[in-house]
């Protein structure tokens, strides 16, 4: 700890000002901002300017676009393609295909349910994880056993695979246990598939942590005031997890959000009606040599979203642990010292 | 070593019985659904789903049931619904294609990902790192379901350089073999190549500084032996346990959709078939086999890393 922090100026305000002098990171999180935004925006795009839904269908309509009268979808099958304003904004991106749907208001949509999904699962992912991370680094023991291993066991697996028959074993024949019961369409499938299986990603590292803090002087003082576990656990130990956590649940969307496009492309995550951008990447596909972009577009959202919140996430990570950033500093520093000394022997050699 | 190759065969039987349960569960127990209406499909006839309901003894206890289906998957009798076709002669047929395109990518990327990595390291600061370094990330960044439709409309519609996709058997015609999966092995490599490129040059530069290297340059060896012999060497370590690890996992992931998009006829491709199908017998196969397959080789993996590294097995963590 070399800077002295300033007396009025607290460890959050302090990771908010070094997040903010990261250029970079701001810029996409003011892209992530925009991709919430154009999702949100959905149903005004909807009602005010397509005067359609994401699954309407019009098959055998036609559209004016500058005066001219167009199919939406050619009697050989072809969609219309963007017609950006030309129509008043209906079929700003084309129509996706045979069901002559449109295209701007679906890729709207379904970056609704996409996100949805994603900020969803991580959530409950961090929670099991974070939950779980306590009592296994708290109580320790057979506790601590048992978490472990079944985590280490999770982590094993092929995760995607498995992931993949329990998202079409749930789409098929829908989920009871106990009192909990999901119908075979619902959006809380994949959730549920994806968090699962993402939990000991984020439960390791934190348990490392709780093991770590539970040592501390602060737990020791606490219990010898005659705290309990619970509050040990949330109220001493847990504010100290709140920057890790902070970190793992930015970038946990963005996984969250890759493992349901894959799901959801292959066709064990979002069930129609609803549908994603992975879905859609399905539809897309299939006339990937007529309307590549109904393919490509959804791809480029995923991957916009995935990238801004995975360079947010390492932002934050900077930001919340100046102890880090000063070890990546003197890192980056001897790597660039050791650039110019190898650059010039590595010419002559 | 022994102790340490019977513990670490230990821990995978017990992981490779736990895969079988969760399947198990997965497709038995979870559905909300009678499990034979489950495996039947969507739309299946009140027949076959009674057919299916006495074949897999679904009135007998849970260990039972567990039982038939393990001594189904493994004996061969596992059968899909619609139509009725054995489920593992189509696994064996679909393994010559998954392995061609999973081995071609991992050259490709073993390849690709040390070389860029080995420049990147040696020139650490200047502007060909520079340039991999936004390279590596690019492609770190790019999922493939958005690679594969881009490389498959530019380079095979329009441009027509590759042919769409299909697969030629090796025997058949070896060229025509690699041309058609030229664009799947790179869709399936770029994340690795920029991966492998990253975590190499992070390694090569720590070792760079240890004392080993020094002497190496102090007895006055070329720079480049320094640099092949003894910080490349040391390097490539955890690069390797990483592969062993990664190769599992791609096969088991990224390798699905690749075949589904380049529709190669392996077995990821018949998994994502009878996903589209709601076929649930090849999936509970797919996923019982090939996560067998990954559990065996993360474990062959670990027990090549103690070999190579005996700290590991002396129970220290290696990558500390």
């Amino acid at each position: 700890m070399s800077t002295e922090p300033s007396a009025e100026r607290g460890p959050w305000s302090l990771a908010l000002r070094r997040f903010l002098r990261n250029r970079l990171a701001v810029a996409f999180l003011g892209l992530f901002v925009l991709i919430v935004l154009f999702v949100l925006a959905a149903p005004l795009w909807a009602d005010n300017v397509a005067h359609t839904g994401p699954n309407e269908e019009h098959t055998v309509e036609q559209i004016t676009v500058d005066g001219e009268k167009k199919d939406v979808v050619t009697p050989e099958g072809k969609p219309i393609g963007p017609q950006w304003f030309g129509a008043d904004g209906k079929f700003f991106l084309g129509a996706d295909g045979r069901l002559g749907r449109d295209e701007m208001v679906r890729l709207m949509y379904g970056g609704r349910t996409s996100l949805q999904i994603g900020i969803t699962a991580a959530l409950i992912a961090t929670i099991l994880a974070v939950v779980l991370a306590l009592l296994a680094g708290y109580f320790r023991g057979w506790v601590d056993g048992l978490i472990a291993r079944t985590l280490d066991t999770i982590w094993s697996l092929p995760v995607f695979l498995i992931g993949l028959a329990l998202g079409i074993a749930l789409a098929v024949g829908g989920l009871k246990i106990g009192p909990l019961e999901l119908s075979s369409g619902s959006i809380w499938n994949p959730i549920l598939v994806i968090s699962i299986f993402t939990v000991p990603y984020i439960a390791r590292p934190i348990r490392g942590q709780v093991l770590a803090l539970s040592e501390k002087e602060f737990v020791e003082a606490a219990v010898a005031q005659g705290a309990g576990p619970v509050r040990v656990m949330f109220s001493e130990i847990l504010p100290n997890l709140a920057s890790t956590i902070i970190v793992f649940f930015t970038l946990m969307i963005a996984n969250s959000m890759l493992f349901e496009a894959g799901l959801s492309f292959l066709g064990a995550g979002v069930q129609p009606p609803n549908s994603s951008w992975g879905t859609m990447i399905t539809v897309g596909v299939e006339l990937l040599n007529i309307q590549p972009l109904l393919a490509i577009l959804p791809g480029l959202m995923i991957m916009l979203t995935v990238l801004a919140l995975n360079i947010v996430g390492d932002a934050l990570r900077d930001a919340l642990d100046p102890r880090g950033k000063a070890r990546m500093d003197a890192a980056l520093e001897f790597e660039a010292q050791g650039g110019i000394a190898t650059g010039q022997q590595g010419a002559t050699a | 070593m022994t102790r340490f190759i019977v513990r670490r065969l230990v821990a995978m039987i017990g992981v490779l019985f736990a895969v079988s349960v969760i399947v198990f569960v997965v497709f038995m127990v979870l559905p909300k659904q009678n499990p034979a209406q489950t495996l039947a499909g969507k739309n299946a006839t009140p027949g076959l789903v009674k057919n299916i309901e006495e074949e897999w003894g679904f009135d007998d206890s849970l260990p039972v049931q567990y039982a038939t289906m393990m001594k189904k998957v493994f004996t061969g009798e596992l059968t899909s619904y619609k139509p009725r076709l054995p489920v593992d002669d189509r696994i064996i047929e679909g393994i010559p294609a998954t392995l061609s395109l999973a081995v071609g990518a991992a050259v490709i990327w073993l390849f690709f990902g040390l070389l860029l990595g080995y420049l990147s390291a040696i020139r650490a600061g200047g502007w060909l790192d520079r340039i991999l370094t936004g390279v590596s990330i690019a492609g770190i960044s790019i999922p493939v379901f958005l690679l594969a439709p881009v490389l498959l409309y530019f380079l095979s519609y329009k441009l027509e350089i590759f042919p769409n996709a299909q697969y030629v058997p090796f025997s058949e015609d070896p060229y025509e073999w690699a041309r058609h999966l030229i664009l799947p092995w790179f869709t399936l490599a770029l994340l690795s190549i920029g991966f492998y490129s990253r975590v190499l040059r992070s390694n090569m530069l720590d070792v760079m500084n240890e004392d080993y290297v020094r002497t190496a340059r102090a007895k006055g060896l070329s720079e480049r032996k320094v640099m092949t012999r003894h910080v490349l060497r040391n390097s490539l370590i955890p690069v390797i346990t990483l592969f062993g690890l990664d190769f599992g996992a791609t096969i088991a992931g990224t390798a699905i959709i690749t075949e589904a998009i380049f529709s190669i006829d392996g077995v990821g491709y018949y998994a994502a078939e009878a996903v589209k199908k709601f076929e649930l017998p090849p999936i509970m196969g797919v996923a019982l086999y090939g996560a067998f397959f990954v559990v065996l080789l993360n474990a062959l993996v670990d027990i090549a890393y103690a070999y190579l590294d005996p700290r590991v097995r002396l129970g220290e963590s290696a990558s500390e």
